[in-house]
């Protein structure tokens, strides 16, 4: 079983940072719908306090951890130039995706609205994750806030899942490939 | 409102939140603004990015990753600093929560139509 460098660094950023940031962020927003149900005397432990900081704080590192490892390793390879007189794109797909009137969609809406609202994200997280853990008295005396920080956590995870749903049917139609061979499991 | 609350115009002061033991809310107003300030520069940075040449050049601050690593750079500079003077300026205040959050709402809601591929290109008539 083996897999090349270029395929298992944007697994890592689609799957393993950008799927687990999503699911996170999933959580983050049943927390903030079931919180504007609690009743005004409830409170977490300090043990409590320190887990959900936690939570918010790798929700958060998750999304800058999809969002910078796409900008500066996966969408260079993505973007490569091929020589002139290439005539097989696979090593290129964005130029792949170009060559055909049935798959350009994929790069000129997909790709180009991915990798602009994916940003909203980490941005939104860590400003909700900062609101939550050290304006915790404020959220709880003013509901317009929490109302906010909801509003905010699904813009987030719409902008997450728009980004990972063009991510994966972009891979589907052009896979970035290439690199090193790696093995991750010999057969006998 | 203790001494050391500050006051701001326009956004600022709502006195119904002075009158009781609430805490400040300018901090939280502060950090939900700031991000939806950055979420329209973000929007504002594509368009012009992909709108001018010479913009683009610019903004390549990493070649392979093209004028996108300066878009995403500056806003977040934007971002940080934004949320670095409104927290200052309303740390201890009592800001206008309807306001700022409808004053958020709207940046954030053009940040993310100018992000949207066909109403960037339709306003660079493309």
């Amino acid at each position: 079983m083996q897999i090349n460098a270029q395929a298992l660094i944007t697994g890592i950023h689609g799957l393993l940072f950008g799927g687990f940031f999503i699911l996170a962020l999933f959580g983050l927003v049943v927390e903030l719908i079931r919180s504007a149900y609690t009743t005004p005397d409830s409170n977490l432990s300090e043990r409590g306090r320190s887990l959900a900081s936690f939570y918010l704080w790798a929700t958060a590192l998750l999304g800058w951890a999809a969002v910078f490892v796409g900008l500066y390793i996966v969408y260079p390879w993505y973007r490569a130039v091929p020589p002139l007189g290439t005539t097989d794109f696979a090593a290129f797909p964005q130029h792949l995706l170009l060559a055909r009137s049935a798959t350009s969609g994929w790069h000129r809406l997909g790709m180009e609205w991915k990798e602009h609202v994916s940003w909203v994200a980490p941005i939104a997280v860590t400003v909700a994750a900062d609101v939550m853990i050290n304006q915790r008295s404020a959220m709880k005396a003013y509901p317009q806030i929490r109302k906010a920080i909801l509003v905010f956590a699904l813009v987030a995870f719409a902008s997450a899942g728009t980004a990972a749903l063009f991510g994966a049917m972009i891979s589907k139609n052009a896979p970035v490939n290439g690199g090193r061979e790696i093995h991750l499991i010999s057969q006998p | 409102m203790t001494e050391n609350t500050r006051t701001a115009e326009p956004l600022q002061t709502d006195h119904s939140q002075q009158s009781s033991k609430a805490p400040p809310s300018g901090p939280a107003a502060a950090a939900i603004l700031s991000a939806a300030v950055a979420t329209c520069a973000l929007g504002i940075f594509a368009v012009i990015a992909d709108g001018s040449k010479t913009i683009g050049l610019w903004l390549t601050f990493y070649r392979p990753s093209g004028s996108l690593s300066g878009v995403t750079t500056v806003t977040i500079l934007v971002w940080l600093a934004t949320w670095l003077v409104l927290s200052r300026l309303w740390r201890n205040g009592y800001v206008n929560l309807a306001k700022t959050n409808g004053l958020a709402f709207f940046l954030l809601a053009c940040g993310l139509l100018l992000t949207f591929p066909p109403f960037a290109d339709f306003l660079l008539r493309k």
